[in-house]
């Protein structure tokens, strides 16, 4: 399985994607922003970070940036694409995926673990998880309130393109398990196609025991089978 | 221009000072030269009160590959790794301009980091605020937890450790202090000396502006009510330059083309020029045209005097500018070849083809003012309490109070606005006594953590000074780390104050007994005085920022109890020192008396007693005993578990209030298996470590026997509601 991992100036989870990657044997290549052809991939992944600063908007100037006509060619041939908080705000910015993700409702940075269930485990991103399955894991943003309109929030639950909630401990979807504001306490969405998942969560923090959990590994296993 | 009396005050020298300028020069300076004596000259450049007593701290061991005097300081940990590490202040910056003053703190510490060719992984702070009740300490705590965040979360860099203090003393004047942490290979690591005659220097990173121009000197003076207009000396961050100009620096060092590279902080272009200078005892000659500016018609002036942030200057091997460039240019960074090294040993300006300034190196640097200023011992105060004199309050009453005080609340509102995960090796995030951050790709760790005691320094600065080193090495060995080498912050009044210089004085004496003693050198660090408005100055506040090493990770270690029926040792002997606790300042507001007492054997002997027992695998949580006494560690291991402890009465002491709320040191609080307890008993035995079976820990409560029983949980909700209801 070869993957590759978009490089923007101000990307900071790059590496932390890698390793997962690697740690889960894919083969994986860095690719920087400038490049105006991506090696061959069956999955592309737009990491974390701040790319471009978020000046402007999260996400604005790279949806504009050289790799991501690229990207957006390689998602309409089906290659699978995973967008990871900044990552995920790319994805909206460059159309691939609707809707957008607003500023926190507390207007703050929030870095915690949360939990979130899984809604679609019918996904090649998420097949290895069990529907409904809780997991404990690690977010870090800014701007992570997911918003859209009403005729899109109706497509993503007809269409079962919700990929993950967040939920308390129990698997409550609730105000207070919803730690950013987002419309209906998503976490993560998938387009029509379902080969692009946008997700605020970090599944590439939780992998290894020692540090967190390994909550996040079947998603890239998911990817792999 | 002619030079006035008042040019030279507002340039913030001393009319003796002016004429030893004179002296050095054989003329009188022009502006531009009187502008960069003063950027050199304040006292946050030269530490010319300072250095005399910073001479006397113990700076060498078998660890350290590098002490102070280098943009941080070097230890050595092993397989060819290195920890570079340094913690510096922005105390004044964040009072006018919290935001932008914490962010650019955080920045200009990271710089000194990667400046010599580490990775940064990690970022601590130190943050004490004034009263809570002070009408600016709310805006100023958000501020400065913002801008901290702000800039440590974009360039992607894990703040996983901290402390946040109030107290009325830092109403008018507020302490940022910022520490970061990085890792190199032992040989590739990049100093600031410059060598050789005629080579490039370059500048690279953001453009020049307007902004931060005497900086420095703002730095080094009292603030009074017209410091608001001191807005526009402070600088405007951007952590997204940083970080690409941090990947281009680390990304250039892969190579042997650096001879030598020095970050452009603290009066900018002219300390980092001065600075190599000086050190390779060499002349450099820079042609102010070429300097990138962001602004129009900027004066060599203000371009030698511009605090601008996210620059460095590098000196460059012949031949390699070109391959250098390109690595600048993939980030889109500045790249300018803007002067060379000569053998004048002059600092040379040259705008318009002219010599705008010529001042010889040595007189901005080893010739800059030093001065053994006047000091006065602090006398030991005898006050004592006596309880009987005092209202009488329930154990429990007093607990909370303190639980749920400002300064003991759960920081949590703070943490979560940092991004503590990021780099994926943090195994132990802050709310424990010392973070652990793994070395990428193997399996060691280095525990880090960052402290003070301002009450204690107050009250007696020798014993204080001594006190947070030991209580800094305390917090390493808890989570299972060797201590190794510490980075200090050194915050206090005006030193022209003969108090206040006494103070820094005996600070420093007891800093230098633990570190001697506990074989704890300083390997970095910084002095910020004059911290005060209006002739009112500061408590005397060392920060001391330690890194410890954890030679093989198994579990990590922290305080939180972890299952029912353990047993739990004390460590050390309980005295019941009352004088300038927790407990008589949050339940009565009284601060009277001496710290408690530091005895540096006991200190290390009960210390290295702790790490045989983690070291064995005897240890299932312990936590060292600090502000608040035995009764607020042990609370604090059950708040954040689902256990608690039922602890017994004490034999030998029965003032249970000097008991349980002594904040004597040396002290720690061990869980282990109960079945070990004979194996644990053993090896404090066999090292003459006195120990207490004080209790064992159980579901849901904590209790001590008799008098307090109390459900985890509501400590919990006691301890987490302050910040939250601010």
């Amino acid at each position: 399985m070869k993957s590759s991992v978009i490089v923007f100036p101000g990307s900071n989870c790059d590496r932390d994607v890698a390793v997962a990657l690697e740690k889960m044997q894919f083969k994986n290549k860095m690719v920087w922003h400038k490049e105006t052809r991506l090696p061959k991939s069956d999955l592309i992944v737009i990491p974390g970070g701040f790319s471009y600063g978020d000046y402007l908007r999260s996400g604005a100037i790279a949806g504009k940036s050289l790799i991501i006509d690229e990207v957006i060619k390689a998602a309409s041939s089906g290659c699978l694409i995973l967008g990871i908080c900044n990552g995920f705000q790319i994805l909206t910015e460059t159309g691939l995926l609707k809707g957008t993700l607003l500023r926190n409702k507390n207007l703050k940075f929030i870095n915690k673990d949360v939990h979130i269930k899984v809604i679609n485990n019918n996904t090649k991103f998420s097949k290895k998880y069990k529907k409904g399955q809780i997991l404990n894991i690690n977010i870090a943003h800014n701007e992570g309130n997911f918003f859209t309109d009403s005729k899109h929030l109706e497509e993503l639950k007809k269409e079962n393109l919700i990929a993950f909630k967040y939920c308390d401990e129990k698997g409550d979807i609730n105000e207070n398990s919803n730690p950013n504001g987002s419309l209906e306490n998503i976490a993560g969405i998938l387009n029509s196609n379902k080969n692009i998942l946008g997700m605020m969560p970090h599944p590439e923090r939780m992998i290894d025991e020692i540090i967190s959990n390994k909550d996040g590994v079947n998603l890239f296993s998911s990817l792999l089978s | 221009m002619k030079i006035t009396n008042q040019l030279i005050e507002k340039h913030g020298l001393k009319f003796d000072e002016y004429n030893e300028i004179k002296k050095l020069l054989k003329r009188e300076p022009n502006l531009l030269e009187l502008g960069i004596f003063s950027a050199m000259w304040n006292e946050h450049c030269s530490y010319k009160s300072s250095r005399i007593h910073l001479k006397k701290l113990p700076t060498t061991g078998k660890q350290v590959i590098q002490g102070p005097g280098e943009n941080a300081g070097v230890i050595d940990i092993g397989d060819n790794d290195a920890i570079i590490f340094k913690i510096e202040s922005h105390n004044h910056p964040s009072y006018i301009e919290p935001y932008q003053g914490a962010a650019t703190g955080v920045g200009g510490i990271l710089r000194d980091v990667f400046t010599m060719g580490a990775r940064p992984i990690a970022l601590l702070n130190s943050i004490h605020f004034g009263s809570p009740n002070h009408k600016k300490t709310k805006s100023l705590l958000n501020g400065v937890v913002s801008g901290i965040g702000g800039y440590g979360n974009c360039i992607g860099i894990p703040t996983v450790a901290g402390e946040t203090k109030f107290n009325e003393t830092y109403n008018e004047n507020i302490l940022v202090n910022a520490m970061a942490v990085g890792h190199a290979k032992k040989d590739k690591i990049f100093y600031s000396k410059a060598k050789g005659i005629n080579k490039s220097v370059v500048y690279v990173g953001s453009k020049t502006g307007r902004d931060g121009i005497h900086g420095a000197s703002m730095a080094s003076a009292e603030f009074d009510e017209n410091s608001e207009e001191k807005k526009p000396t402070v600088q405007v961050g951007d952590p997204f330059t940083e970080k690409l100009l941090m990947e281009a620096c680390l990304e250039l060092m892969k190579d042997n083309s650096i001879i030598s590279i020095q970050d452009m902080g603290a009066a900018g272009l002219t300390s980092s020029s001065v600075e190599m200078a000086s050190k390779g005892e060499l002349g450099i000659e820079l042609e102010l045209n070429r300097v990138p500016c962001r602004e129009e018609n900027m004066t060599p002036y203000e371009m030698m005097l511009s605090e601008s942030q996210e620059r460095m200057l590098i000196i460059l091997e012949d031949g390699k500018e070109q391959d250098a460039k390109k690595i600048f240019d993939k980030w889109d960074l500045d790249f300018v070849v803007i002067g060379k090294t000569t053998d004048t040993n002059n600092l040379t300006l040259k705008y318009n083809n002219k010599i705008e300034g010529e001042i010889p190196i040595e007189a901005l640097a080893s010739k800059a003012p030093l001065y053994n200023r006047k000091w006065s011992k602090k006398k030991k105060s005898n006050k004592k309490i006596d309880l009987k004199d005092l209202k009488k309050i329930k154990i429990e009453d007093a607990l909370i109070k303190i639980l749920s005080s400002p300064n003991h609340s759960n920081k949590n509102w703070i943490t979560n606005q940092y991004d503590q995960s990021v780099m994926c090796d943090t195994i132990q995030k802050s709310g424990a006594d010392a973070a652990i951050i793994r070395i990428h790709n193997k399996d060691k760790a280095i525990a880090v953590s960052v402290d003070s005691s301002a009450n204690y320094c107050k009250s007696h600065p020798t014993t204080g000074g001594k006190q947070i080193v030991c209580e800094n090495w305390r917090n390493l060995i808890t989570v299972g780390a060797k201590p190794l080498a510490i980075t200090n912050c050194l915050n206090f009044g005006n030193p022209e104050n003969n108090e206040i210089m006494g103070e820094f004085a005996e600070c420093l004496q007891g800093i230098k007994e633990a570190c001697e003693f506990l074989n704890y050198p300083v390997v970095s660090g910084n002095v910020s005085f004059y911290n005060g408005t209006n002739k009112k100055n500061i408590y005397p506040t060392p920060v001391i920022g330690g890194v410890g090493l954890i030679k093989k990770l198994s579990q990590p270690l922290n305080h939180h109890f972890k299952g029912q029926n353990n047993k739990l040792i004390l460590i050390g002997k309980t005295f019941g020192h009352l004088e300038q606790s927790c407990f008589l300042k949050e339940n009565y507001s009284i601060d009277i008396g001496m710290p408690p007492e530091i005895n540096l054997l006991n200190e290390k002997n009960n210390g290295e007693s702790l790490l045989k027992l983690i070291e064995e695998n005897l240890v299932l949580s312990s936590h060292d005993i600090s502000n608040g006494g035995l009764i607020t560690a042990l609370s604090e291991m059950a708040l954040n578990s689902d256990y608690g402890a039922k602890i017994q009465k004490p034999k030998k002491l029965t003032n249970l209030f000097r008991y349980f709320f002594g904040e004597d040191q040396a002290r720690y609080i061990v869980e282990i298996e109960a079945h070990n307890l004979s194996k644990v008993e053993k090896i404090l035995k066999d090292n003459d470590t006195y120990y207490e079976n004080i209790g064992h820990t159980q579901k849901e409560f904590f209790e001590i026997e008799g008098e307090l029983k109390i459900s985890t949980k509501s400590l919990f909700k006691i301890n987490n509601e302050w910040y939250n209801n601010y």
